[in-house]
């Protein structure tokens, strides 16, 4: 559970250079602007070889995953479009939005804004794991149900995700301190007030589960 | 009227219930368009201009088409039918063929074996540019002659038009001079509204499947051997068949998350020379749209094109930076009134004139030409009233239709108008406003129709609500209330191509199970159309809300209907779905009076059950209900249809645009904080009241009432969609294409927001409702203009009420010392009144 290093071929890479590797494969393609062709896309400057193994074991949802996970690829690419889990949402694949939002070891994170590589050993948690085996919804979720909270819901997975974070360091916020929490995620619809009223909502059931 | 059913009869509709989509969409279960996938599909890009405004020299594609991975190019060239969703201005392409008119204009997609090589791909595309002088600005556009050195965006569709004139309006109704010249106070202003854009949460995306029956061109092959054609194909015109239509034969699907799988569909057919009964174009649920996917967009041509050249699936999803270059949002608008009142505070005249700066496209441009001047006319009466609207062409992306098309922006400056015609004649905003109502089942000016009409309710619900009359002039320097009012359709009796038939139908399937399937050609967005149609199904039904399934957007397995824009989907939808239950109730209600050997109208279907009215001990489970009705007349099924009344509008041009079955009525009050020394202004809260006829689902309601009226104070405060000039870097690029420095608000932003739903239960509506999704964004914008001026008494006339600006005006008000609050209206005797003629 707690590999730290990439190992590969032997070698020892440390976290810290195989990022750097990465960052020179070009793993910021994503986040330029295309529209003006810079040397922006992987093919650009080829990835290291040998940086790092692509077959890796990914902890999602409680499951070990073995996925094929290229050098640049993201966490919300490797979830949405390798691992079958698209409720895991791109808005904007470039940390302003907060739809890819997911847990890892139990706190926040933009999954857009990590290497999957990054998160060996973590325990990964995303909108498709709170749904308890028996179909039980999470409090959150029961909260977002009953209070009608979100109106296209692009947002919604992210949202709830950051809920759960939340109630996770905070298990009695307020409502300002919800507000606060949440205020990573970008909700269009305008649904914020139902969207809080579904965060304190979720603070009751959570207590009343207990 | 009331043919309604009232709300003690009603057992689903009017309640606060949980929508039928909630589960599937709090677990992550729900699909859009990018959370599908399919074997071997490829990835789509699309190369965009780097150039605001040049001619296409070439395209040479060859290094490209050679790169492994890459299965397709596609250039304008080969799709070079013009196309546009208003038929009248159709002036784009798929992708550009001579000419590209906007940073961003789409020259060639790519179909490769993922993202990443067809970005590759793209690197190596060439094309020759030759730059032309770009126009970033409406007026300077506008005065093109057409000649080399100031030429035109299009070419001019007749001979010695202006070809950066998308269109011109010039109507008057009533004497407006003469009246004007009798007022007794006559206000002039100038304003400004800044344009801005939809930013869904969820990019465009689309996919193509073309399914060709193997015996014609499409295949493997990526050597040319397909060619789209060069003229229309039949679009929705059965027998006036062109190109090379004849000869295709397989079928295209094309996923999208658009608003309008119904146009999507027409042009397809058109631009791609494709039978339009092979075209079919299924609808996810849609992650936010505001107007922004409601027309034809360059990516659902591309993955069509890619996929018949490639007979591979195809997908194309914009970035967040391509969504803010598609654009079509919010007009900028340069707008001239004068707004003269008699000293009761009683509208005499008004008159307009607006310069609308479109972008390099008409998109639905025509029409918000018109309703620029053509909504204003409700909920106020005014006895005469001219506008003079022109749309010009510039070199940015195309503007479009954005929540409360057209109208938002003359609203913002009208409003603004009668609090200066208050403050002229020392009268309370809210009582001019009330002076000035124009009632129920009356004609405006421009002969529009109105019905139901319950604005003095929402103004009352607002005054009493925000505490307005202990509270307005009378908060401390910095504090202020601001009140507005509005008014919007419930869609338009017009579609927008001529034809006479349903604008909106469904389906209803009932069977032995006791279940109750609805095909519903409407467009689930998040506004809960879904819901809606489920509710009306089993209010007449009498079934559990979970026994109906509603299956939508998809035009194979559906009804046509026109989309979701224009706030039409509640009112049209609503109807059909009650024509087609309505006639199924009747057919089990038949039988099972037979059985019982009661009156038909003793048998009640309510609560899974059909009950004997006169005693209800009597009773049936609905399921044996649908049972004997199903052994009695066969299988169970109906369908339903809307259509707009087609005779109730002004004899004159343009007389049928702005023509509506019914219209919504709203008020706001804002209450505003302006910090004197940073010109920063925090909405602290705004009351919003607003006459929907019926809350099919008040919880529904609130949800768009609320998302209005933040979507308002957002485009007050904070939005921008601006490109930068020659000076200040790259010509036409945008300024902020991105989500951090495009300013959208979040939960720490957003005001308090209180919602109060008046409900005139409108005759035609289906129970009495209209529309509630975009009416209540209009006030929101003036009603904070106009608390700002409570709060420290300058008037701001130009969107957005940013710090910069707010504090510029700060200066030149004399600075924050200078600043006071507007004084409290003593309600002087008429001629103490003096002539006042102000002007800002």
């Amino acid at each position: 559970m707690k590999i730290l290093e990439v190992v590969n071929a032997g070698r020892t890479v440390s976290r810290r250079s195989f990022i750097k590797g990465v960052i020179a494969a070009g793993a910021t393609a994503s986040a330029t602007s295309y529209l003006f062709r810079g040397p922006a896309s992987a093919f650009a400057a080829p990835p290291a070889h040998g940086a790092v193994e692509r077959l890796m074991s990914l902890n999602v949802n409680g499951q070990q995953r073995r996925v094929d996970v290229l050098p640049h690829e993201t966490l919300a690419m490797t979830l949405r479009y390798k691992l079958g889990l698209p409720g895991t949402k791109l808005g904007c694949d470039r940390a302003e939005c907060g739809a890819c939002t997911v847990l890892l070891d139990g706190t926040v994170h933009y999954a857009c804004s990590i290497l999957t590589h990054q998160v060996r050993g973590r325990e990964v948690l995303t909108i498709e794991g709170l749904e308890a085996p028996d179909g039980t919804l999470h409090p959150v979720q029961e909260a977002v149900v009953d209070e009608a909270g979100f109106q296209c819901a692009f947002c919604a997975p992210g949202f709830i995700m950051a809920m759960v974070g939340m109630l996770n360091q905070n298990p009695n916020p307020t409502r300002e301190e919800a507000a606060r929490a949440l205020s990573g995620n970008l909700c269009r619809c305008g649904d914020y007030n139902k969207i809080l009223n579904s965060a304190m909502r979720a603070v009751e059931y959570t207590q009343q589960r207990v | 009227m009331s043919g309604h059913k009232s709300k003690s009869d009603c057992a689903i509709v009017g309640s606060r219930l949980r929508k039928v989509d909630g589960r599937a969409k709090a677990t992550g279960q729900a699909r859009f368009t990018d959370d599908l996938t399919f074997p071997g599909m490829l990835h789509g890009k699309i190369l965009r201009s780097p150039h605001p405004h040049a001619r296409i020299v070439s395209v040479d594609t060859t290094a490209a088409e050679a790169m492994e991975g890459v299965w397709a190019v596609v250039t304008g060239r080969e799709m070079p039918v013009p196309y546009g969703v208003i038929p009248w201005t159709p002036d784009e392409t798929p992708l550009c063929v001579d000419r590209v008119r906007y940073i961003g204009d789409g020259v060639a997609a790519v179909a490769a074996v993922d993202e990443d090589t067809a970005l590759e791909a793209l690197n190596r595309i060439e094309v020759e540019y030759e730059e032309l002088p770009a126009y970033l600005d409406p007026q300077e556009a506008l005065a093109a002659t057409g000649d080399e050195n100031s030429p035109f965006i299009h070419p001019p569709r007749k001979e010695g038009w202006n070809g950066n004139i998308t269109k011109k309006v010039h109507l008057d109704f009533g004497d407006v001079d003469g009246l004007m010249e009798s007022s007794h106070v006559v206000v002039e202003g100038e304003y400004f509204f800044q344009g801005s854009t939809h930013a869904p949460m969820e990019p465009h995306c689309a996919i193509g499947l073309w399914e060709s029956d193997g015996r014609e061109a499409g295949g493997l092959s990526t050597a040319g051997g397909w060619t789209f054609p060069e003229k229309p194909g039949m679009g929705g015109e059965p027998g006036k068949h062109e190109g090379n239509a004849p000869s295709v034969r397989g079928k295209l699907t094309v996923w999208s998350s658009t608003q309008v799988p119904h146009y999507v569909h027409r042009e397809l057919s058109r631009v791609l020379g494709l039978d339009p009964a092979r075209v079919r174009v299924v609808q996810p649920p849609v992650g936010g749209a505001f107007g922004g996917k409601s027309e034809p967009f360059d990516l659902e041509f591309c993955v069509a094109a890619l996929s018949m050249k490639t007979g591979r699936p195809v997908k194309i999803l914009y970035t967040r930076e391509e969504l803010f270059y598609s654009h079509r949002g919010r007009h900028p608008f340069h707008m001239t009134y004068r707004t003269g009142a008699s000293a009761d505070g009683r509208l005499r005249s008004v008159d307009a004139r607006i310069v609308l700066d479109g972008g390099a496209y008409a998109s639905f441009g025509l029409v918000t030409t018109y309703y620029s001047g053509q909504l204003l006319t409700a909920p106020y009466h005014m006895p005469a009233y001219r506008f003079d609207s022109v749309r010009s062409y510039t070199n940015k992306p195309a503007c479009g239709p954005k929540r409360g098309h057209g109208s938002v922006q003359p609203r913002f400056a009208f409003e603004v108008q009668l609090d200066k015609v208050a403050e002229a004649l020392e009268m309370d905003p809210v009582e001019l406003r009330r002076v000035n109502f124009m009632g129920e089942n009356t004609r405006t000016v421009n002969e529009l129709r109105v019905t139901s009409n319950g604005f003095l309710e929402c103004l009352d619900a607002v005054e009493e609500a925000s505490g307005w009359r202990e509270r307005w002039r009378r908060l401390p320097l910095g504090r202020g209330l601001g009140v507005a009012g509005s008014c919007y359709i419930s869609g338009t009796n017009y579609p927008v191509y001529p034809n006479e038939m349903p604008q909106s139908a469904v389906q209803i399937q009932i069977d032995r199970s006791g279940r109750v399937a609805v095909f519903s050609g409407a467009s689930e967005i998040g506004q809960g159309v879904d819901s809606m149609v489920a509710y009306v199904a089993a209010e007449e039904l009498g079934v559990p809300l979970d026994y109906v399934r509603v299956y939508a957007g998809d035009t194979d397995f559906t009804p046509v209907d026109l989309g979701a824009y224009s706030s039409r989907v509640t009112f049209m939808l609503g109807n059909a779905c009650l024509d087609a239950a309505r006639s199924l109730r009747r057919r089990v209600q038949d039988a099972v009076a037979e059985f019982w050997a009661c009156r038909p109208r003793h048998v009640m279907l309510a609560g899974g059950w059909a009950l004997y009215a006169p005693d209800t001990e009597r009773k049936l489970p609905i399921r044996e209900a649908f049972q004997l009705a199903e052994a009695a007349g066969g299988t169970l099924g109906a369908t339903g249809w809307y259509n707009t009344p087609k005779d109730i509008h002004g004899e004159y041009r343009g007389g049928t645009i702005g023509a509506s079955p019914a219209y919504s009525f709203t008020a706001h009050v804002a209450e505003v904080d302006v910090d004197v020394d940073t010109g920063f202004v925090t909405v602290v809260k705004i009351w919003i009241a607003h006459d929907c006829g019926r809350a099919l689902n008040p919880v529904l309601v609130e949800g768009q009432m609320e998302g209005s009226a933040y979507m308002g104070a957002a485009e007050a405060l904070m939005e921008e969609q601006i490109f930068k000039s020659d000076g200040q870097g790259r010509e036409g690029l945008h300024n902020a294409p991105s989500l951090l420095d495009y300013k959208l608000p979040t939960s720490l932003d957003t005001p308090e927001l209180e919602s109060l739903i008046v409900e005139s239960l409108d005759p035609e509506g289906p129970y009495g409702a209209k529309e509630a999704g975009e009416g209540p964004l209009h006030p929101s914008i003036p009603a904070i203009a106009n608390a700002i001026h409570d709060a420290v008494g300058i008037r701001m006339d130009s969107l957005p009420f940013s710090p910069p600006r707010v504090w510029r005006a700060i200066q030149e008000a004399g600075g924050p010392g200078a600043l006071s609050k507007p004084p409290a209206p003593t309600r002087p005797k008429q001629e103490e009144v003096a002539h006042a003629t102000t002007r800002r």
